[in-house]
């Protein structure tokens, strides 16, 4: 009989590539749920137009690229970049912006690098920060956290604003971001409890805001359970982040917001459990990995608190993503038989 | 079970797998009848050939050796039985080349006949001086029987320099589907202990430390009781937390004593050496039997095969012959390897023979994750978390994929043990193993290469050297004759300028007093 050979292992574990880009969408699903309970079709129609989108990008690039197609549109990685995406961005994003920094985030951040796998940088928060940096005003423009059932903007409704731009009245909706709020408030140099009066800040940070990151939180519990993620960027992303907060914060409590604020405030927690986490663009080494995240913690307070934006992780990250090869290099972990570092 | 208290420490990484050993190990080790005709590879164990002492056409008794011993590094064969030799010729073995090998062909007479080719037993070991049992150990033919294959006797040659401090015994069988170890513990504890007790004395060691993985209760309990019967304090049985490669030489030493042996080193620079249970016994029926090894156990188990199970069978049993033996293959026999399904080598053909290295035939299918192609490495990580030499694979792949050797080897390339955890967990399903047995036999390569040709240069150089003394030496002695050659003529010469000078002055004088223009003549 003949049988035909193989190199071992015969053998394999049963998480692959599209299994764990699944089993993150699953754990995005609580804080979308959130956020569409509060947002509504406009949450919805972010999150649609992203992926359909990202897996247009996606399969053009993979044929431009003469890659096979169905194995890499299969894997999912895609719908992740664009589902962060869709919650990153505002809730009735129009359809170009959304389409702007899937282009940024799929075509250039990703497939020009060389795709999967490849890209130094997380295609998602290239694709937020460029059009951040090109359209300020209607990335900045979110709709009041309402209770969905409260103030209905139906589908239609949606529809003509996404495609169609602003339907009258509409401004009317938007409000600012609890992070934007505080910003905006202590640069006129109020004091934070006066802020904090105003009624929109719910008992952790901003209402509604601190229910979309504890769903965020939930989720990302659930990956780090399910051994998805490993414990070293979320912790070290809040820890840092908590401990430069915490560290103003006592020295002036009027004047800096407390560590609960930030964790609980902004894309903290999807940033630290879903985005930092994403394997291509972070540190490998696991103190590397410490570095990294701790990096993106601390550069995300300080352009909060003193930098142009009111909200930071994309930049951080961005930023923490070109030390990446630097961390790996300087932090390899010893290997067995060897004394720490490298040989020769 | 008796709880031993023996501290463990832990090694990076580390995999719980499948392991399948319920498969094979409830049921004692079997005899099979013997096979038609038995092939028995001349080349069994790493280094060189030995040298044959048999011919086509001869008769043999069991026992006898077929192959000899001479030198460093070779160790000798002997018959499984007694028959007649057919042929020595190339037949497929198992490597992982695929290739094919010298091999004796010994069709036995169903006798099983000794006559008088056992050695000298040793009843007393402990009376005899140890180099002698050591030697013993080397004709008896025994190399390491977990599939390192390295000559037991050469193990066991300690040097005065470092003392060995330790025996290790290696009863973690760690690899999945494997459990002939498990039997043979359970089986013959007594034997492995009486080697362990005969390699102690070789090494003047005073500490044997047994490790063996917590699945194998019974065998625990087997080896327990058969160190409580010989009462022999310095052996200490120990279970260990099954995690995959426990079983590594490397990862066993650093779990039962915290060491670890350096990059590049052999546990013996630490004052460790590390056998086999079954390396254990054969030395014990080579020493007080005076049996050469020639048989073994091994396991033959997987989806593949009909009945699973363990089996006690001469070397040179063709496999075809222990799945017959077997119940056959099932519809599932898709792959055939030698050794588990971490480690093993995959075998293209069943007619290739039973060697001392064979722990478990395997008979596998092919699971539909093959199937999957390979995606680009997405930097997880999770290849570095399971690596037990605490490496970074991903690294690894990158530079070995890139021919980057020299990076490759800065990231402590030939640090790996081959273990093929990465490449088990890695999502993108990425051959990563092949790319290191890639990049090593590359670098081994060049460096062959290298030292070929720094050979060559220096003998050229040499020879270059030599000629050009040589020439030196002959330039030398010519300018030496030149010389003295030269001292003569140049007196010769001296003597016939004076000559000249003279003859020209008189012939001057002689024009002077002439009163005649004699200028044309100077
Ligand atoms: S497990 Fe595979 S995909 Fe993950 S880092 Fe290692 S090689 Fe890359
Ligand atoms: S095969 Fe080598 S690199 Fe991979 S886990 Fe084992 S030792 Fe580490």
């Amino acid at each position: 009989m003949i049988f035909s050979k193989r190199t071992s292992p015969y053998v394999s574990g049963k998480q692959d590539v599209s299994s764990i880009m699944r089993q993150v969408l699953y754990a995005l699903i609580p804080g979308t749920a959130v956020l569409i309970w509060y947002f509504g079709w406009g949450m919805l129609s972010n999150l649609v137009l992203a992926i359909v989108f990202a897996e247009l990008l996606e399969w053009g690039m993979l044929t431009l690229r003469q890659r096979p197609v169905r194995p890499f549109l299969s894997d999912y990685s895609a719908v992740v970049t664009a589902w962060l995406l869709a919650v990153a961005m505002p809730a009735f994003s129009p359809w170009w912006l959304i389409a702007i920094a899937m282009i940024f985030a799929i075509v250039i951040a990703k497939h020009l690098y060389g795709g999967l796998g490849y890209n130094p940088f997380n295609p998602a928060m290239v694709g937020y920060a460029a059009v951040l940096v090109s359209y300020p005003v209607q990335m900045t423009i979110w709709p009041a956290p309402v209770d969905f059932s409260v103030v209905h903007i139906d589908l239609g409704q949606t529809l003509q604003h996404v495609f169609a731009g602003s339907a009258q009245g509409w401004d009317a909706l938007s409000a600012a971001t609890p992070l934007d709020a505080v910003k905006v408030s202590l640069s006129l140099n109020k004091p934070l409890s006066d802020i904090y009066a105003t009624g929109q800040f719910g008992l952790l940070a901003g209402q509604a805001w601190e229910w979309v990151s504890l769903a965020w939180l939930l989720g990302g519990l659930w990956l780090l359970w399910q051994r998805i993620i490993g414990w070293q960027i979320p912790v070290a992303l809040l820890g840092t982040l908590a401990l430069m907060a915490s560290v103003f914060w006592l020295i002036d409590a009027q004047a800096y917001a407390s560590p609960l604020f930030h964790l609980f405030s902004g894309a903290a927690m999807l940033g630290a459990f879903f985005i930092a986490t994403d394997p291509v663009s972070a540190s490998t080494t696991p103190t590397g990995k410490l570095f990294y995240a701790g990096g993106i913690g601390l550069f995300t307070y300080i352009i909060r608190t003193w930098g142009g934006y009111p909200d930071a992780i994309a930049f951080s990250v961005i930023i923490m993503n070109m030390a990446v090869p630097l961390l790996d290099y300087y932090t390899q972990p010893r290997v067995y038989g060897t004394k720490r570092g490298l040989q020769g | 079970m008796i709880q031993t208290l023996h501290k463990l420490w832990r090694n990076h990484g580390g995999l719980h797998l499948d392991y399948h050993k319920e498969d094979s190990n409830a049921a004692p080790v079997r005899h099979l009848p013997m096979a038609e005709e038995l092939i028995i590879p001349l080349q069994q164990h790493s280094g060189y050939k030995p040298t044959l002492t048999v011919k086509a056409g001869d008769y043999v008794y069991k026992g006898q050796e077929i192959a000899s011993h001479t030198g460093f590094m070779k160790v000798p064969l002997h018959a499984s039985t007694s028959g007649t030799i057919t042929a020595i010729e190339e037949r497929p073995i198992a490597h992982p080349s695929g290739l094919s090998d010298l091999c004796i062909i010994l069709k036995p007479d169903g006798k099983d006949d000794w006559d008088n080719a056992r050695m000298l037993a040793y009843p007393n070991p402990s009376q005899v001086d140890g180099e002698i049992l050591r030697q013993r150990i080397c004709a008896a033919g025994i190399v390491g029987m977990g599939g390192a294959v390295f000559p037991a006797a050469i193990k066991l040659n300690v040097h005065d320099n470092i003392p060995i401090e330790t025996l290790v015994i290696n009863g973690a069988e760690c690899e999945p589907y494997i459990t002939c170890d498990d039997r043979l513990m359970r089986e013959k504890p007594v034997e492995i202990l009486r080697g362990v007790q005969i390699m102690m004395h070789i090494i003047a060691t005073q500490r044997c430390l047994i490790g063996i993985e917590d699945n194998k209760p019974e065998a625990i309990a087997a080896m327990q009781a058969a160190r409580e019967e010989l009462g022999d304090q310095r052996i200490e049985i120990i279970p260990i937390p099954t995690l995959y490669p426990s079983g590594s030489e490397k990862q066993l030493i650093k779990i039962l004593t915290g060491k670890e042996v350096p990059s590049g080193g052999r546990p013996a620079t630490i004052g460790i050496v590390c056998h086999n249970p079954a390396t254990a016994r054969a030395i014990y029926r080579a020493v007080v039997l005076g049996e050469p090894l020639i048989d073994r156990y091994l396991t033959i188990t997987g989806k593949g095969v009909a009945q699973p199970c363990n089996v006690e069978v001469p070397l040179g049993t063709p496999i075809q012959h222990l799945i017959a033996h077997s119940g056959g293959y099932t519809p599932a026999a898709k792959r055939l390897a030698m050794g588990g399904p971490m480690m093993g080598i995959s075998l293209h053909t069943d007619q290739i023979p039973v060697v001392k290295a064979t722990n478990c035939i395997l008979v596998s299918d092919i699971p539909e994750s093959e199937q999957q192609p390979a995606l680009p490495c997405i930097r997880c990580g999770r290849c570095a978390e399971a690596c037990p030499a605490n490496l970074l694979p991903q690294q690894l792949y990158w530079h070995s994929r890139a021919r980057d050797f020299d990076k490759a080897e800065q990231y402590h390339l030939f640090d790996c043990i081959e273990c093929g955890c990465c490449a088990y967990v890695c999502p993108s399903h990425i051959r990563l193993v092949d790319y290191y047995r890639f990049a090593k036999a590359e670098i081994r390569t060049q460096r062959d290469a290298k030292t070929k040709a720094n050979i060559a240069r220096e003998r050229h150089d040499f020879h270059q050297e030599r000629l050009e003394r040589a020439k030196r030496e002959k330039a030398e002695k010519l300018a030496k004759h030149k010389a003295q050659a030269q001292t003569t003529t140049d007196d010769g010469k001296k003597a016939a300028i004076q000559a000249a000078l003279e003859r020209a002055k008189a012939k001057k004088a002689e024009a002077a007093a002439q009163t005649t223009t004699g200028e044309t003549t100077e």
